[in-house]
């Protein structure tokens, strides 16, 4: 039961039977909560929303060396698909319609991973006439990944960091 | 290499009308008004020697203080003689420059994205309209007198439910650092280290 160690216990004798009597015969048991939260935390396909060099950085953690996939999430191309959305680049006025577009598509529970310094408020091009001062001007950011661009192995942190978040506070209630 | 450059500068100053031309690290620069622009080009592109063939680039500078503002920079390849060509010439704020699409279809953009960022008018262009800036924005962003953070920004908006344009308002002012001073907030420190 080391999932649902984070939610409340119910410290319910039948429970705690019932969970001895069949620990031994290849069954666990656990509450929807959690079990639900395991699989939402398991299984973060991602659209792919690369804009610039940080897409680059993106694709690598898709790539066999960091291997992704191994924590359940894959590249999604159809934001009605995927339930995090990885903002990974400049994100410019023009673009900024586009990207709340495709976020309004995606199906709760819908995260966002704002990826690097461009995202996270506008980095480099903070001052410009047409860059959007962060995506969270646009879009609710969940995990806010530095570095410009961040490496392979900060986004893999920052979705780690997101598994995390949704088994601390996820909730089957809309 | 030089002989070829020098061969190629002299055929163009003995048939076309040029006001300046020389050559500089191993390029040609020449200088036209905007009514030769064309037959000098037509020139280049077709003479046997020339042979300018592919338009590489097409770029704008502003000089606000000029009465001509803006220097137009047309680049070409001859990649028969493997040598290139700088032409430029300058137009005012308000008059129009012909476009060369006729001669070289590969301008059509080029020219676009130079009206859409310096604001040049070019005759006869087929499909003249901003290429690279927002949909319905204001302003030549690359001018000199254009602020450098614009006059819009966008947020989106929980009541309209879609994507606003405001007024820019900068949590933070442009700071200008330079080399003397690249940190501005030291003072406090240097009167740490004294007490």
């Amino acid at each position: 039961m080391a999932i649902n160690s984070q939610i409340e216990e119910i410290a319910d004798p039948e429970l705690e039977k019932l969970k001895e009597l069949y620990a031994d015969k290849g069954f666990l048991v656990t509450n929807i909560n959690n079990l639900i939260n395991w699989a939402r935390a398991g299984s973060l396909h991602w659209m792919t929303f690369g804009l610039a060099c940080c897409a680059v950085e993106m694709m690598h953690v898709g790539t066999p060396r960091y291997d992704v996939e191994r924590f359940g999430a894959a590249p999604r191309a159809s934001p009605r698909h995927s339930d995090v959305l990885i903002v990974a680049g400049t994100l410019t006025n023009k673009m900024a319609p586009a990207l709340r577009k495709a976020y309004d598509q995606m199906p709760e529970p819908r995260y966002v991973i704002s990826m690097g310094s461009c995202a996270n408020g506008g980095g480099y091009y903070h001052y410009s006439y047409s860059v959007v001062r962060g995506c969270d001007k646009v879009i609710p950011v969940d995990i806010y990944v530095p570095g410009c661009p961040p490496t392979a192995e900060a986004l893999l942190y920052g979705l780690l960091q997101l598994q995390k978040k949704i088994r601390r506070e996820g909730n089957i209630k809309r | 290499m030089p002989d070829i450059l020098e061969n190629t500068l002299s055929t163009i100053k003995e048939n076309c009308k040029i006001n300046d031309g020389f050559i500089k690290y191993e390029q040609i620069q020449i200088t036209v008004n905007p009514e030769e622009l064309i037959s000098t080009l037509e020139f280049l592109k077709d003479n046997d020697i020339c042979q300018f063939r592919q338009l590489t680039d097409i770029a704008g500078v502003d000089f606000p203080e000029r009465l001509n503002r803006f220097d137009i920079v047309y680049h070409f390849l001859s990649f028969k003689n493997n040598i290139r060509i700088r032409v430029k010439t300058e137009i005012s704020e308000n008059s129009a420059i012909q476009s060369i699409t006729q001669l070289f279809p590969a301008a059509n953009w080029f020219e676009r994205e130079a009206f859409d960022m310096y604001g040049i008018q070019f005759t006869d262009h087929p499909d003249l309209r901003r290429i690279l800036t927002d949909y319905g924005f204001e302003g030549y962003p690359l001018r000199k007198d254009f602020p450098l953070t614009g006059n819009v920004e966008v947020r989106y908006d929980e009541i309209e439910k879609k994507v606003i344009y405001e007024p820019v308002k900068l949590q933070q002012d442009y700071r200008n650092f330079d080399i003397q001073s690249p940190w501005e907030g030291t003072k406090y420190t240097e009167k740490k280290d004294t007490e």
